[in-house]
């Protein structure tokens, strides 16, 4: 199969997009979606990352998780821009309405409309939800 | 087409492997390929070959290594998320198999759809 | 695009933003519990009239009737699991959890 594919990147990089919708901690989906951000970052595909509904609070910088006992993994963001992952993408409205501002955020984003990140998602190979 | 699978929830606990598995043999029935069957988060836990589902109910194991086995799906846990759930070969049913992240990138690349149930 | 929507509209956003995210003219397929935001005379019913609006509705049969699900909000087509496979062919699908 794997001589089948484009690992390489190159001219056939295909266009794959996360889409975060969980908030981190409270269930496991954040956490392992960043896990799968990273292994297919190593495939050096065309790479974006949209966070919207609760899937914003993932990026919020001021996370001590310490006192639940659970790993964090809010620093783990700062490696993605390495991976050549920079298009990360944050729903205005989600944001809006959490009380969230981009200062907040571990990492620079751009802030897109709903209709924006319709038509990203349209252009994509494939989309992956966490 | 080739179709990729990715299921992100528990059997029982959730509907996801059901609706994954009728949706799968409607497409094989409409002549389509699956590529791959991927679990992830507590997906895993439908390869775990230490339950017993009781008689009168649908066996979510069986089917599973009915598409892997029979009819030959590739069918795979992913490593790190079945590691942290107590998953691992020798305990997990036939037909199936456990694997790293970068068959769920490479079913990603290679299917015309990939389609997630969670 | 075909969007999946599997969680029910009173216990979840999930709807909403796909009905938010989803481009005009694109199928929104209810399954599972996402399948109760089709319910004629529920509260939901106002909302899921303007995503009819928008988007081409279905809903899976078998998560109908499973859940006694009868009378459909005007404009909701039902598909059995052919059906399903029938709109992935079409297009390509994300899955709002």
């Amino acid at each position: 199969m794997s001589d089948e594919m484009d690992n390489g990147g190159g001219e056939n990089r295909k266009k794959i997009a996360f889409v975060m919708r969980h908030a981190p901690h409270g269930s496991i989906y954040s956490y392992e979606g960043l896990e799968t951000v990273l292994i297919v970052a190593a495939y050096e595909q065309d790479l974006s990352l949209i966070f919207a509904g609760d899937g914003v609070f993932a990026l919020v910088a001021a996370q001590d998780t310490s006192a639940v006992g659970i790993k964090g993994f809010i620093k783990t963001y700062r490696v993605l821009d390495g991976y050549d992952v920079n298009k990360i993408y944050v729903d205005r409205e989600s944001m809006e309405k959490r009380g969230l501002k981009p200062e907040d955020f571990i990492i620079p984003v751009e802030v897109k409309e709903a209709e924006e990140i319709a038509a990203i998602m349209e252009e994509q190979h494939a989309t992956i939800p966490y | 087409m080739k179709f990729a699978v990715q299921v992100l929830e528990g059997p029982y606990n959730n509907q996801a492997s059901d609706t994954a598995y009728n949706f799968i043999k409607a497409a094989l029935e409409r002549g389509h390929q699956i590529v791959r069957v991927f679990f992830y988060h507590n997906g895993v836990l439908n390869v775990n070959n230490l339950a017993e589902p009781p008689r009168d109910d649908r066996n979510v194991y069986a089917r599973w290594t009915e598409l892997g086995r029979d009819k030959g799906i590739d069918i795979v846990a992913c490593i790190a998320a079945s590691k942290r759930r107590g998953i691992k070969d020798g305990h997990i049913i036939e037909g199936t198999r456990i694997s790293g992240l970068g068959q769920l990138t490479d079913m990603a690349i290679e299917a015309d759809r990939l389609i997630t149930f969670g | 695009m075909l969007h999946t929507v599997n969680k029910s509209p009173f216990s979840s956003d999930a709807l909403n933003e796909c009905a938010r995210f989803a481009s005009t003219g694109s199928d929104i397929l209810l399954i599972e519990d996402g399948v109760y935001a089709a319910k004629a005379g529920s509260a939901y019913e106002p909302a899921l009239k303007d995503v009819v609006k928008k988007c081409a509705v279905y809903a899976l049969e078998a998560d109908l009737k499973a859940r006694g699900v009868t009378a459909l909000v005007p404009g909701v087509k039902t598909v059995a699991y052919a059906g399903f496979v029938e709109l992935v062919e079409k297009s390509k699908v994300h899955t709002w959890l």
